[in-house]
């Protein structure tokens, strides 16, 4: 069951549509509802606009000359207008971008410090840091180590712990398992669902729709910019047409 | 011997204004991935403003200073705002050709501003110098050496250790993840142009003393001087910045005190920078120590 419906969710989008420069609409109306303490999963194929969503949740549409167009993104009931990254970061949202971009030329420990950015207090940055090097036994081992040598895997580790860093109500992840074997992709959805436990609200957006189902309680498809699809992730993992249409299986 | 410890220390102290013209391109070089030929122009007006600050208007020598460098970081943080800030996104060729654009206003501003000739900057140590032995120490070779060892360690200190360094160097790597993070991008643009236009203040005055006081509007093409400094140290490197500032600093005052090839003609010093970066750039394009792309597939 999902969290608590009749709370506010932590995330909701009315009516969003976002467009990148003069002409070229990726999204037309997304309507999503992130309730708190849940494992949300964004599921769809290449180019449905997950991405795009995700960008548009976390103020980073400029970066692409996109821009909202319609709607409105509430952040715990209240709009987040024209909120930047850095404002939506400080208001409790932290994201894993599509293809980790850790910053290869930092240590691994000044990576994680990155993700603290917001975070004034130097103890509570140490504390924390702790504890994701807990969580990421490898990480601890490779503190000092230039993060651009580490592996695939312990690369998605660290722009995890990374957005862990700030302690965040709303962690965003986009395609947490691209290019990881399939032992580490495990790992990886072990991890996110013991931070869904632990009561952060996760959105996660995934190609893989079987690992994402397995860990999320409900779940998004998303289809040429439009919701096609919402519901319990029971039900459209058991769900054979689901499986089919939107979810690339058979 | 006393001739090679004197032109060590002459070559240290003109390093040490090099360094720290470098380090003004290479903050701004990590932190936007622009090369910043107003730099130059720093330099140039930080010396003026702080001969009218101190020695025309008569504040106390290191009041004028540290007013002018703050002065100068605001005028730093202003241009970067005005006119780099709306070409984010832009090419950096065009970043390029804005900053070469600024180093020719500021050239003019500086001789529409100070029209006399011949004005001299005074500061406290004068044309002193003391005997070590054999050796004479300049007292304006021993404050340069100085001040460009406090600002170098200020500016280690505050890129490894503070907040707002660390985000500038994550910004330097990756703006969009960066902001990902919190980071403010437009901030440590403006940081680094504060600091840039700090520094080239206190290198402006060391030069300007270096050549006994006299001012001219074309101490900043000093900058150009730095300029090897910079790309054998590695672009995006302060440590390199100030080995490669040392070292061309050395190696010119070097090349003028021993190198005798009249058949080359005179100034010969003035080239030698440059064939050491040549053959600097042959061995490692990166610079001495300059970033390696960490690059896995």
């Amino acid at each position: 069951m999902v969290g608590d419906h009749s709370a506010t969710p932590v995330l909701e989008t009315r009516g969003l549509s976002v467009r990148y420069g003069p002409a070229l609409t990726v999204l037309h109306g997304v309507d999503m509802k992130v309730p708190a303490g849940s494992i949300v999963a964004l599921l769809g194929p290449n180019g449905a606009g997950k991405t795009t969503l995700l960008r548009a949740l976390t103020g980073l549409l400029p970066f692409h000359n996109g821009r909202v167009t319609g709607g409105e993104v509430l952040l715990e009931g209240s709009s987040v207008g024209r909120a930047n990254a850095t404002a939506l970061v400080r208001r409790g949202m932290a994201q894993v971008m599509e293809g980790r971009r850790i910053f290869a030329e930092l240590t691994t420990e000044e990576n994680l410090r990155t993700g603290a950015i917001t975070v004034r207090d130097r103890r509570r940055v140490a504390e924390v840091t702790r504890e994701i090097f807990e969580m990421f036994p490898q990480l601890a081992e490779r503190r000092g180590n230039q993060a651009g040598y580490l592996s695939g895997g312990e690369q998605q580790m660290l722009a995890i712990g990374r957005a862990l860093m700030s302690s965040p109500k709303l962690l965003l992840l986009d395609e947490p398992s691209l290019g990881l074997a399939p032992r580490i992709v495990e790992q990886i959805a072990e991890r996110i669902s013991a931070v869904g436990k632990a009561g952060t609200t996760v959105l996660l957006v995934e190609q893989n729709a079987a690992m994402a189902l397995s860990i999320a309680e409900f779940a998004y498809v998303l289809q040429a910019g439009r919701v096609a699809l919402g519901g319990p992730a029971a039900l459209l993992r058991d769900d054979a047409d689901v499986q089919k249409l939107y979810l690339g299986d058979g | 011997m006393d001739k090679f410890l004197q032109l060590l220390l002459s070559g240290v102290a003109l390093g040490g204004i090099y360094a720290l013209v470098a380090l003004g391109f290479v903050v701004i070089y990590k932190s936007s991935g622009a090369f910043n030929f107003a730099q130059g122009g720093f330099v140039t007006l930080g010396a003026y403003m702080v001969y009218q600050f101190g020695t025309d208007w008569g504040l106390p020598f290191w009041l004028a200073l540290v007013l002018v460098m703050i002065a100068m970081a605001a005028v730093g943080m202003f241009l970067e705002r005005l006119v780099i800030r709306p070409m984010v996104g832009k090419p950096t060729f065009t970043v390029v050709l804005i900053t070469l654009g600024l180093l020719l206003v500021i050239e003019q501003v500086v001789r529409a501003v100070w029209t006399q000739p011949g004005l001299v900057l005074s500061v406290p140590w004068g044309n002193g110098r003391s005997q070590l032995g054999e050796v004479t120490l300049r007292h304006a070779d021993l404050w340069t050496m100085v001040s460009a060892a406090v600002l170098l360690a200020a500016f280690f200190l505050f890129f490894r250790y503070s907040r707002t360094g660390l985000g500038m160097r994550a910004t330097a790597l990756d703006q969009e993840a960066a902001a990902a993070q919190g980071i403010s991008v437009g901030r440590s643009f403006a940081v680094s142009w504060a600091v840039a236009a700090a520094v080239a203040v206190v290198a402006g005055v060391m030069l300007v003393s270096r050549g006994g006081g006299a001012l001219s509007p074309a101490i900043g093409f000093v900058a150009l001087a730095a300029f090897p400094a910079m790309i054998l140290g590695g672009l995006d490197s302060a440590g390199g910045a100030v080995l490669g500032g040392v070292l061309i600093g050395l190696a010119e005052v070097m090349s003028q005190g021993y190198l005798d090839v009249s058949w080359l003609g005179s100034n010969v010093e003035v080239v030698v920078p440059y064939v050491l970066m040549v053959v600097v750039l042959l061995w490692r394009p990166e610079g001495l120590l300059g970033t390696r792309r960490v690059e896995r597939v």
